[in-house]
């Protein structure tokens, strides 16, 4: 009998035991893009998470790409194997908005008893995410914007002590360069994202009808008819006249590694590349950040972001999602943000994440100074509803590659600057109208 | 004299044939149903609605101007790739055939491009062919836009073939140099005693003799080089400059993949099928006559 009861009582001790191990962590996953240096960052921020508490276990995996991210969380999603949470890039959220299978930021964050106050995100980076009612449906991740970047010491060659405010001085000192005997004043590429939608949203311009997109899915590129084809003229003569430099991979170097080596003294990047550019420069080259120029008389209005936010998917449990909930506040907090902004060159997105960071002295050290002014670009001005959103088209990828093809057949003298935009707008009003069809049983939110 | 073998029961063969059927059904039929049925439909990427919309995504395809341009881009790829290719490998295999100095080393070296992943050789080739940091970039100093595959795009079409068909050299040389093992020494050997050189026992005796391996290369090279080419061109030149290498399968690969326009690549893949089942009737049809396996 007693060695029964013990028996007993050793096998509800252990069951007992056994349950405690199994609560003691409640295990969920997140996928994300992000590879190499970055791909690693992101698993110490999870790492920092596990470490922070001991309730939740998140398990942080890169999917390759940011593409790979989306298109493996697809096909996770329809097998109902979804991680619990997804870092989707900038471009692929309009898709994501429409289909219904995510647990939008708000309603996650009210279930599980948190209140965050959503002011607290800068507005042009939530603006960017949020429905055009201004409800954040994911939270904002890794952010960027783009600036321009110039050679300090080139400048200073040909006497110039500040970088160029106006594409007007951006020609100016460009020529003196070229004339001082520098190769590259400019290093140009056909990144579309900093040469279209940057460049639209800054001098006020827009990129769609419909406020970019936000206010329907029957919007209408216009980039044909916006001071956008003078500036890909002026580019075009540049680069005829032997000012801009095209610098792709397929050329031998990108941008970035054109200007860190001191081949080029001007690019035009994501705040992104502040490190990578500090990391592997030139020796005791000097160099700064700056706004991307506008034309002389020009108002100007707030940059973009640039990046990814994470969305949490639809079909997991209460405890996952409450894991999730936790994990993102947690992203959220400005000792977070700190550590993502020390490790990476992304910005932080919460007003209280930048003043901690300033209060921090961290835009005074010598090898992130510059970065503050990213921020500075996207709080350049209030966010105009119409035009300095964001970009919210359907088939966005697509479109960004026929810019890009239309830009590549412009520059090798192909088409004319009109007649080559002209296309492009023909054929990207095309896939606007196949999206359009295929969300047609759906409400832009 | 049949020398067929018939099975005492009649379901045996049936049910050995079951594991095979099995995986052709899993990798190869029900992926193509699904594209099929996706082909009829508008797909939303994340689920949550498809409407039948008949012959549409096959008329939007057709429409397209761009998309016959990639048509004609990927026969004249898929054309040159299989002869440099095959011409390239042939000539190797029967130069290492003759076993001069050191044609066992060679002869290792040569397959082991086909082990080289598309995306690793792609990053080499376009920095090797890059026109400001490669090889030719000396070229280009003598004079400028002589070699630029960023920019010209018959320059960056030329590039994706060699760098295709310097994988596949090595594939079709393992075939050619088997090929050419088992012809039988004697016939060489006879020949040579009857005072046929090197080449003219080449071209009258190993080539025809090789017929039905270069048969063989040619439905796989040809049919491999409409469908196998988008590794490499998404790593060298990204389907540019201004789609001058978007062939038919990276138009694929990037609308669905990329663009998440599941519906028109599913009906652009159907076409592609389509195109190749037609291509590899032909080549039964009209080539493999010629062939004596005998």
């Amino acid at each position: 009998m007693k060695t029964r009861m013990m028996a007993a009582a050793a096998a509800l001790l252990l069951t007992g035991s056994m349950t405690a191990q199994a609560a003691e962590k409640n295990k969920f996953e997140m996928w994300h893009g992000l590879t190499g240096d970055l791909g690693e960052a992101v698993g110490e921020v999870c790492g920092r998470f596990n470490a922070s508490q001991t309730e939740f276990e998140i398990s942080c995996t890169s999917q390759g790409s940011y593409d790979a991210a989306v298109n493996n969380s697809i096909a996770a999603y329809r097998a109902k194997k979804n991680p619990t949470i997804v870092q989707v890039f900038d471009a692929g959220t309009l898709d994501l908005m429409l289909s219904g299978a995510f647990v939008p930021a708000h309603k996650l964050m009210e279930d599980n008893g948190y209140k965050i106050d959503w002011t607290n995100y800068v507005s042009s980076i939530s603006d960017y995410y949020a429905t055009s009612k201004g409800e954040l449906y994911s939270f904002p991740f890794n952010s960027s914007s783009a600036l321009l970047y110039w050679n300090k010491d080139a400048f200073a060659k040909v006497g110039e002590t500040e970088a160029p405010k106006t594409w007007e001085a951006v020609e100016t000192v460009s020529k003196k360069l070229q004339a001082a005997g520098y190769a590259c004043p400019l290093a140009i590429n056909y990144d579309t994202w900093t040469i279209m939608e940057q460049f639209s949203a800054i001098h006020g311009i827009p990129v769609a009808t419909k406020s970019n997109g936000y206010a329907g899915l029957d919007g209408e590129l216009v980039i044909n008819k916006t001071k956008f084809v003078d500036y890909v003229k002026y580019l075009k003569a540049g680069y005829d006249a032997g000012i801009f430099k095209i610098k792709v991979p397929e050329t031998g170097a990108t941008n970035t590694q054109a200007f860190a080596s001191g081949d080029c003294q001007m690019m035009m990047s994501s705040v992104a590349d502040h490190g990578t550019v500090g990391r592997t420069q030139k020796a005791d080259m000097k160099w700064g950040v700056s706004f991307l120029p506008v034309y002389e008389g020009t108002k100007r209005l707030n940059s973009l972001v640039g990046g990814a936010s994470m969305w949490v998917l639809q079909g997991r449990s209460k405890e996952e999602y409450k894991g999730a909930a936790a994990f993102l506040n947690f992203l959220a907090q400005p000792e977070s943000e700190l550590f993502w902004s020390t490790r990476t060159g992304y910005i932080p997105v919460t007003k209280s994440g930048f003043k901690f960071l300033k209060d921090q002295g961290f835009y005074d050290k010598a090898q992130f100074k510059g970065r503050e002014v990213a921020l500075e670009s996207l709080n350049a001005s209030p966010v105009n509803p119409d035009l300095s959103r964001g970009i919210r088209l359907g088939g966005f990828i697509a479109i960004r590659k026929e810019v890009r093809d239309g830009l590549q057949d412009i520059f090798a003298g192909n088409v004319g600057v009109q007649a080559g935009l002209d296309a492009v707008v023909e054929r990207s009003n095309v896939i606007l109208r196949r999206f359009e069809k295929t969300y047609a049983n759906k409400q832009l939110p | 004299m049949s020398r067929r073998v018939h099975y005492k029961v009649w379901w045996l063969g049936g049910a050995l044939l079951v594991p095979q059927l099995l995986l052709v059904f899993t990798f190869f039929y029900w992926p193509a149903g699904a594209a099929l049925f996706w082909a009829f439909t508008l797909e939303q990427p994340w689920g949550g609605g498809n409407e039948f919309v008949g012959f549409d995504n096959f008329r939007a395809v057709f429409a397209d101007t761009a998309y016959w341009h990639t048509v004609a881009r990927s026969f004249i790829f898929a054309g040159l790739a299989t002869a440099l290719a095959m011409g390239g490998a042939l000539l190797m295999a029967l130069f290492c055939d003759r076993q001069l100095r050191g044609h066992k080393l060679v002869r290792t070296g040569l397959i082991w491009p086909y082990a080289v992943a598309a995306p690793a050789a792609g990053v080499a080739f376009r920095f090797l062919f890059a026109p400001e940091a490669g090889v030719f970039a000396v070229l280009n100093q003598l004079h400028p836009d002589f070699w630029n595959p960023a920019q010209i795009g018959w320059h960056a079409m030329a590039m994706i073939i060699v760098a295709y068909s310097w994988k596949y050299i090595a594939y079709n040389f393992i075939f050619f140099i088997a090929g050419l093992q088992a012809i039988p020494r004697s016939l060489v050997e006879a020949s040579a005693m009857d005072g046929a050189g090197p080449l003219r026992r080449m071209r009258d005796l190993q080539i025809p003799l090789l017929a039905p391996t270069f048969f063989f290369l040619l439905v796989i090279n040809l049919t491999d080089s409409f469908v196998d080419s988008f590794g490499i061109i998404d790593i060298t030149t990204g389907g540019g400059p201004a789609k001058a290498t978007t062939l038919m399968v990276y138009k694929i690969f990037f609308d669905g993949f990329r663009g998440l326009d599941y519906s028109g690549a599913a009906a652009q893949s159907i076409i592609l099928m389509l195109m190749i089942m037609v291509l590899t009737f032909v080549q039964f049809r009209y080539i493999e006559r010629k062939v004596h396996y005998k």
